[in-house]
C-alpha cells in the first residue's frame, strides 16, 4: 500500500517553491533548513521513511519524491544564486569603499621651512653652503668681532668640548669661512644645527636649526639689506605682509636690525601668537660689521655688505601653530603624519 | 632694565603715554619687553587713622582698635604688636580685594567682628615685612588712596638693554633718548629739601685727603678714577615717601635712606656709588689696591669671598673693605648706628670687572653696570647730586669738596664721520647738517671740519669708537623705516653650492618615496664610547656627549612611538655624528643617513581583511640598497650574522642594516635599522640608453640548491655563464620540500638581443651552458619535475 501520508507530505512541500522564489536571504536559509535539513527537514524525513516500503513501491513513491526533492533543491539553488548576484553586483557597484593606500614619508617640518626659506632667497642669487657645527673659539667669537671679554659674548652660553672648541652658538662662523676662501660678490644661505646651553622648556631647546645669510660685494647698502629682508618676508608671510626694523646688537653686524614680520594670524591687529603687538620678531640682522671684513681679509673700505641670522624652528612653530618646541625632537609618527604633502 | 614713566615725565617735564613711549623707544634704541602698569592691585587700600586701641577681651595677642577711614569710624581687630593710637595705616575695608586675589569679608575673631583689615608690606605685596602692619608717615588725610599717598600709581617699562648701551641702564640715558624723539631736553628733577650742589671734587693725580680720609689708587688700570666724600652727622632712617615710590617703581626695595639715595642715583645716572660707614674704616684710609692671592672678607651678603690676584679690592688700613666695583664688606656696611660716611663715585675697568665677577660668581647692580661701561666724565656731577640728595634725605652737615683721585685723565674721544661714507654705506643720501642735527640730538658735539664732522662721543656712549658707530646712530636716528625698500641689481654669487645638500635633498625623496617619514632627533646624548666627544659644560648628564651614532636617537623615538601604543614606525634621519680627535681639535664629523622600520609594511585594507604583512628583513635589505644606492660609499653589500654590511673599495665597514634589540612592548613587531655614511661625489649622473625595439624570451630555471650554496653564488654563475644577451636574473620563487635534500629557488632569465628577434634555439644554447656550468661549480641542477 503507498502511503499517502508521506507523498502528500511532499506534495504540500513542494507548494514552498512560491515562497522560495521570493524569499530573502535569511527566510531562504530557514526554507533549506526545514524543507532539507538531514535531521528534521521535511523531504529528508518523508525520504527516510520509504526505506520501509516494498521495494517496488518504493521505486513508484521514491520517483516521485526526488523528483520533489530536485525541484526543491533546484528552486533553493536558484534563488541562492540569484540573492548572490544582488549582492556581488552591490560589491562591485560600491565605489565608496576605501582605495587602497600605500605608505608615503613625509620630510620633517623643520626641513620643509628649511628649503623653502633657502629656496626664496635663491631667487635673489643666493647659493647654499654648510658648516661644521664643532668650531673654534676664532670662529665663533673673535673673528665675528665678539670678545669673550665683553659682556657680547655672553648673548649666548655656549658648550665647550675642550680648550678654544666649541659647539657652534649661531651659523655665523661660516660667514668667516667663507670671506675667508671666497672673493666678493658672496651670496650665501647657510643652515645648520647649533647648540645653546638653554634648558629644555616650550620654546628652548639646546640645539636648533638657524639660517645664515650673508651678502658682501662693493656698494652693498642698507637699502639692499631692507629690500631682500622685504622680499623675502613678502614671499613666505604673503605679499601682504609688512616688515619692521628695529635698532638692535650684534657684534658682527652693524647698523644692526632686529626684524619683525606683521603678524600672520590676526595681519597686526593683535593676538595671543604676537602676544598683542601685531608683530613676530623672525631675525636679527644687519650691515656687516667691517671688523668682520677686515679679520678675514677682504677691504672693508672698498666692499659692505649684509647679514642675517633666522631660526627655522620658531618659524615652524609660527606657520604651523605648534605649542612647543620639543614635538620637533620627539618624532611622533601621529606628529609627522601631519607633515604629509 | 625697569624704567618708570612717572621718573621719565619728570625728566622730560611733561606727560608721557606709557605705550607711546615703548613704541618710540623700541623703534629708536632698545627692545621693550612689557608696559606694565603698576600697583593697581592696591587701589581699594586708604590711608586711615587709628584713633584708639583696646586689649581683645578674649585675646592677649589681638586688639581692637577703633580706625578713621575718612568717612566714618570703624572698628577692625588687629594682630599686629605695632599698631599705636594716632598713628596712620594702610586700610582695606569690606568688600575690597587684595594682590593675590583675597576678598575680604567682616569676619568674627574671637567674638569681635572686624570690618576689614589694617595692613603689613607683605599683604600688599610691597616688600617682605610681615612683622607688623605698615606705619605710614605721610600727611594725606584719612581716606586718601595709599597708591596717591605713596605716589605708587605709575607704569614700568622693561627694557631689553643691549650689552653696547649702558647708557639705558639709567633713566637719564632712557630720558634722552625719548627726549630726541619727542624734540624736547632731559632734565634731572629737583631734588626735594636739598641744599645747594657743593663746589665740584678737587682732582689730584696722587692720594688725597678729604674728610681727614685719605684716598690713595695704586692700581691705576683696574680703578683709573676714584671720589670719595665725607659726609658727617647723617641720620639713617626710612626714606622719604617720594624716594621710596622712585625706588618701588623700577622694583627695587626700599632700605634706608643713605643707600635708598646711592640707589636712586644708580637707576637715575647709571653711577654705582657706595657708601661706608666712617667709624669702620680703620687708619683714615682708603687704599684701592690690586687682590693678593688668598686674601679673603665677607661680603654684605654674609658670604666668604676669596680673591685672586686681577681683582681690585677698596682697603682701609688693614685690610679688604669693599670688592671694588661688585659688592662692598659686611664690616663696613651703613647700619642705623651710622652717623659719618665715606661715599664712593668711581670707575672700574669693564674687562676686570666682568673677570672679577666671573670669578665670584657673583653679579651685582653694579658689576653689571661697570662691566658694561660706566661714565667717567660725569662722575663730578654725579657727586655733587649724590651729596645734595645724601644731605636731603638724611642730613649731614656741609662737607668738605670731594677729592677727586685721578692719576691719568682722559680726554674725551673724537671719531671722524664722512657724509659720502653714510649714503655708501646706507644706499641714501643724508645730507651734512641733517647727520650734525640727528647726532646732537642725543649728545653727541659734532663740528664739521673739511668733508668730515668732528663728532666728539660723550662719555656715556662707551660703544661708539669709529666710523661705522656714528653711521648707525644716523640710521636709528633717522628711523630704520625711513629708508625704502628698493631691489637693485646684484651680482651672481662666487660661492658655489655645497654639493651636500641637493645630495641630502635626493636622499629624503627616495627615502619619504619609500614611506618613512623624516627624523629629527637630538645630538646631545647620555653616554658614549671611547672615541665619544664629551661637552666640558653640559646641562645635564643625559645630555653631555656628542652622537656617535644616529641609530640611538631613531630607537627611542620607537620606544616614544611604542609608548603612545603606534605599532607601526618607519624613520630616518640624516644627521651629524661625531668622534674625537683630541683636546683643542675640533672633533671629526661624518654625515651619516639612518632608519628605523617596524609594523605594517603597509597600510591595512579591507580587501585583505585589514591584516598586512609586517615589514621584514627582506623590506631591510631592500631600503638598505636603495639608501646605499643614492648616497652611501663606493663598495658592495655584503652578509654578516646580523644582516647586511657595506663594504667600500678600501674594505671598510661604511653601513650596516640588521634587527635591532630594543626594549619593546609585547604587541610591538620586531625592529629594523640601518645606518650608512653619506658619500659625497660618488654618484653618477643619470644616462639614457636606446628603450629596446626587439621582443624578450624568457626562461624560468628551478634549481636545486644543495646545502651550503647561496642564492648569490649561483646568480654570479648565471651571469657570468650566459652571453651579453641575458638581459635580467630575477629570482621569483623559493621554497623547500621534505623529499628535496636542498631546496629550491627559481630564477626567471630574461634574454634580448637588441638587433633581432632571438630564436629558441639560440636561448635553449645559452641556458644548456649555464647548467652545466652550474652543475661544474656548484654541483647545482634543475629541479626533477
Amino acid at each position: 500500500m503507498p502511503n499517502p501520508t508521506a507523498i502528500e507530505q511532499l506534495e504540500a512541500a513542494l507548494t514552498a517553491v512560491d515562497e522560495i522564489a521570493t524569499a530573502d536571504a535569511d527566510r531562504l536559509t530557514q526554507l533549506r533548513t526545514e524543507l532539507l535539513g538531514r535531521k528534521a527537514g521535511v523531504v529528508t524525513k518523508v525520504l527516510r521513511s520509504l526505506q520501509g516500503l516494498p521495494a517496488a513501491e518504493r521505486r513508484s513513491v521514491g520517483a516521485r519524491a526526488n523528483e520533489i526533492k530536485t525541484a526543491i533543491e533546484a528552486a533553493l539553488d536558484q534563488r541562492e544564486a540569484a540573492l548572490t548576484a544582488a549582492v556581488d553586483q552591490a560589491r562591485e557597484r560600491d565605489r565608496s569603499m576605501p582605495g587602497r593606500p600605500s605608505w608615503r614619508g613625509a620630510v620633517h617640518p623643520i626641513t620643509a621651512v628649511v628649503d623653502e626659506i633657502c629656496d626664496i632667497f635663491r631667487e635673489l642669487g643666493f647659493t647654499r653652503v654648510v658648516g661644521p657645527e664643532a668650531e673654534t673659539e676664532a670662529y665663533n667669537f673673535t673673528k665675528l668681532n665678539i670678545a669673550l671679554d665683553h659682556p657680547a659674548a655672553d648673548m649666548q652660553d655656549t658648550f665647550y668640548l675642550s680648550p678654544g672648541i666649541v659647539l657652534r652658538a649661531h651659523t655665523s662662523p661660516m660667514q668667516a669661512r667663507t670671506l675667508e676662501r671666497f672673493k666678493p660678490p658672496v651670496r650665501i644661505v647657510v643652515p645648520g644645527q647649533v647648540y645653546r646651553r638653554d634648558a629644555w622648556d616650550p620654546s628652548h631647546a639646546p640645539v636648533f636649526e638657524q639660517i645664515e645669510g650673508l651678502v658682501v660685494d662693493e656698494g652693498v647698502s642698507f637699502v639692499d639689506f631692507k629690500a631682500a629682508i622685504d622680499f623675502f618676508v613678502r614671499r613666505f608671510f604673503g605679499e601682504d605682509t609688512k616688515t619692521r626694523f628695529r635698532p638692535s646688537f650684534f657684534p658682527f653686524t652693524e647698523p644692526s636690525a632686529e626684524v619683525d614680520a606683521q603678524c600672520h594670524i590676526c595681519r597686526g591687529a593683535g593676538c595671543s601668537t604676537c602676544k598683542y603687538t601685531g608683530y613676530l620678531e623672525i631675525m636679527g640682522a644687519g650691515m656687516v660689521h667691517p671688523a668682520v671684513l677686515d679679520n678675514c681679509g677682504i677691504d672693508s673700505e672698498l666692499y659692505t655688505g649684509y647679514a642675517f641670522g633666522m631660526g627655522p624652528h620658531r618659524i615652524a612653530m609660527l606657520r604651523y601653530g605648534i605649542p612647543d618646541i620639543r614635538l620637533l625632537f620627539e618624532n611622533d609618527m601621529r606628529f609627522l603624519n601631519q607633515f604629509l604633502e | 632694565m625697569n624704567v618708570s614713566i612717572n621718573w621719565l615725565s619728570a625728566m622730560l617735564g611733561r606727560s608721557i603715554d606709557p605705550r607711546d613711549a615703548a613704541n618710540r623707544l623700541a623703534m629708536l634704541c632698545v627692545p621693550v619687553d612689557s608696559v606694565e602698569p603698576l600697583f593697581e592691585e592696591l587701589n581699594d587700600v586708604v590711608v586711615a587713622t587709628v584713633e584708639s586701641v583696646k586689649r581683645h577681651p578674649d585675646a592677649d595677642r589681638l586688639t581692637v582698635c577703633q580706625v578713621n577711614d575718612g568717612s566714618t569710624t570703624i572698628e577692625v581687630v588687629c594682630g599686629a604688636p605695632n599698631v599705636t593710637a594716632g598713628k596712620k595705616y594702610p586700610y582695606a575695608a569690606v568688600g575690597s580685594v587684595l594682590p593675590g586675589g583675597l576678598t575680604l569679608t567682616a569676619r568674627k575673631i574671637r567674638g569681635i567682628v572686624s570690618n576689614g583689615m589694617l595692613l603689613s608690606e607683605r599683604e600688599m605685596q610691597l616688600g617682605t615685612d610681615h612683622t607688623g602692619i605698615m606705619e605710614l608717615a605721610t600727611d594725606a588725610a584719612p581716606g586718601t588712596k595709599l597708591v596717591d599717598a605713596l605716589r605708587l600709581a605709575d607704569t614700568r617699562l622693561e627694557l631689553d638693554v643691549t650689552a653696547n648701551r649702558p647708557d639705558l641702564l639709567g633713566h637719564k640715558g632712557v630720558a634722552r633718548e625719548l627726549g630726541a624723539s619727542l624734540g624736547v631736553p632731559a632734565k634731572l628733577e629737583p631734588i626735594p629739601d636739598a641744599p645747594p650742589e657743593g663746589p665740584p671734587p678737587v682732582t689730584s693725580n696722587g692720594p688725597a685727603k678729604v674728610g681727614g680720609i685719605e684716598v690713595a689708587i695704586e692700581d691705576v688700570e683696574g680703578c683709573p678714577r676714584y671720589m670719595a666724600a665725607v659726609i658727617r652727622g647723617v641720620k639713617v632712617a626710612p626714606s622719604p615717601t617720594w624716594l621710596q615710590a622712585r625706588l618701588r617703581s623700577v622694583g627695587a626695595r626700599p632700605i634706608n635712606n643713605v643707600v635708598d639715595a646711592t640707589n636712586y642715583i644708580l637707576f637715575e645716572l647709571n653711577q654705582p656709588l657706595h657708601a661706608f660707614d666712617l667709624a669702620k674704616i680703620r687708619d683714615a684710609r682708603i687704599v684701592v689696591r690690586a687682590a693678593r692671592a688668598g686674601e679673603h672678607m665677607t661680603t654684605l651678603d654674609g658670604e666668604k669671598r676669596e680673591f685672586q690676584a686681577g681683582m681690585t679690592l677698596i682697603c682701609d688700613g688693614k685690610g679688604a673693605t669693599a670688592i671694588g666695583g661688585v659688592m662692598g664688606g659686611g664690616e663696613s656696611e651703613v647700619s642705623d648706628e651710622t652717623t659719618d660716611i665715606l661715599l664712593e663715585c668711581a670707575y672700574f675697568d669693564p674687562k676686570r670687572i666682568r673677570a672679577t665677577r666671573k670669578a665670584l660668581k657673583l653679579t651685582t647692580d653694579a658689576s653689571y653696570r661697570f662691566e658694561r661701561g660706566t661714565d667717567f666724565m660725569a662722575m663730578p656731577d654725579v657727586m655733587r647730586r649724590a651729596v645734595a640728595l645724601i644731605r636731603a634725605v638724611a642730613g649731614g652737615d656741609e662737607p668738605e669738596p670731594a677729592v677727586d683721585v685721578y692719576p691719568k685723565p682722559a680726554k674725551s674721544r673724537t671719531v671722524f664721520l664722512r657724509p659720502d661714507r653714510v649714503a655708501h654705506v646706507l644706499g641714501i643720501s643724508v645730507a651734512s647738517d641733517v647727520a650734525q642735527q640727528l647726532l646732537t640730538s642725543v649728545g653727541f658735539v659734532v663740528a664739521p671740519k673739511q668733508n668730515r664732522l668732528a663728532v666728539q662721543v660723550p662719555g656715556w656712549r662707551p660703544d661708539v669708537t669709529r666710523e661705522v658707530d656714528l653711521i648707525e646712530e644716523v640710521a636709528r636716528l633717522h628711523g630704520y623705516d625711513q629708508f625704502p625698500t628698493e631691489l637693485r641689481p646684484y651680482r651672481p654669487s662666487s660661492v658655489p653650492d655645497d654639493p651636500v645638500e641637493p645630495l641630502k635633498a635626493r636622499a629624503r625623496r627616495v627615502l619619504t618615496g619609500l614611506g618613512l617619514h623624516e627624523a629629527r632627533s637630538v645630538s646631545l646624548v647620555g653616554a658614549g664610547e671611547a672615541q665619544a666627544q664629551g661637552i666640558v659644560n653640559p646641562m645635564s648628564l643625559e645630555e653631555a656627549y656628542l652622537r656617535e651614532s644616529l641609530l640611538p636617537g631613531l630607537v627611542r623615538s620607537a620606544q616614544r612611538n611604542w609608548s603612545v601604543r603606534e605599532r607601526d614606525i618607519r624613520l630616518f634621519e640624516i644627521g651629524v655624528v661625531f668622534h674625537e680627535s683630541g683636546a683643542g681639535r675640533q672633533p671629526d664629523e661624518t654625515l651619516r643617513l639612518a632608519g628605523v622600520l617596524s609594523g605594517a609594511g603597509t597600510p591595512p585594507h579591507w580587501s585583505a581583511a585589514g591584516k598586512s604583512q609586517d615589514y621584514d628583513e627582506w623590506d631591510l635589505k631592500y631600503i638598505f640598497g636603495e639608501a646605499v644606492r643614492v648616497c652611501g660609499a663606493e663598495g658592495e653589500i655584503v652578509e654578516d650574522d646580523a644582516g647586511w654590511l657595506l663594504r667600500d673599495a678600501a674594505g671598510n665597514t661604511r653601513g650596516w642594516a640588521r634587527e635591532l634589540r630594543a626594549d619593546q612592548p609585547a604587541w610591538a613587531a620586531p625592529l629594523y635599522g640601518f645606518e650608512l655614511d653619506i658619500v659625497v661625489g660618488r654618484q653618477r649622473g643619470m644616462r639614457y640608453e636606446p628603450v629596446p625595439s626587439t621582443p624578450p624570451v624568457e626562461r624560468d630555471l628551478a634549481l636545486v640548491l644543495p646545502p651550503g650554496v647561496e642564492a648569490g653564488d649561483v646568480e654570479s654563475v648565471i651571469v657570468s655563464a650566459a652571453s651579453e644577451l641575458l638581459e635580467t636574473a630575477t629570482v621569483f620563487d623559493e621554497y623547500r620540500t621534505s623529499d628535496l635534500l636542498g631546496r629550491s629557488v627559481a630564477w626567471r632569465l630574461v634574454f634580448r638581443a637588441r638587433d633581432r628577434t632571438l630564436k629558441d634555439r639560440e636561448v635553449d644554447k645559452i641556458v644548456s651552458r649555464v647548467l652545466k656550468l652550474l652543475k661544474d661549480k656548484l654541483g647545482v641542477e634543475r629541479r626533477q619535475a
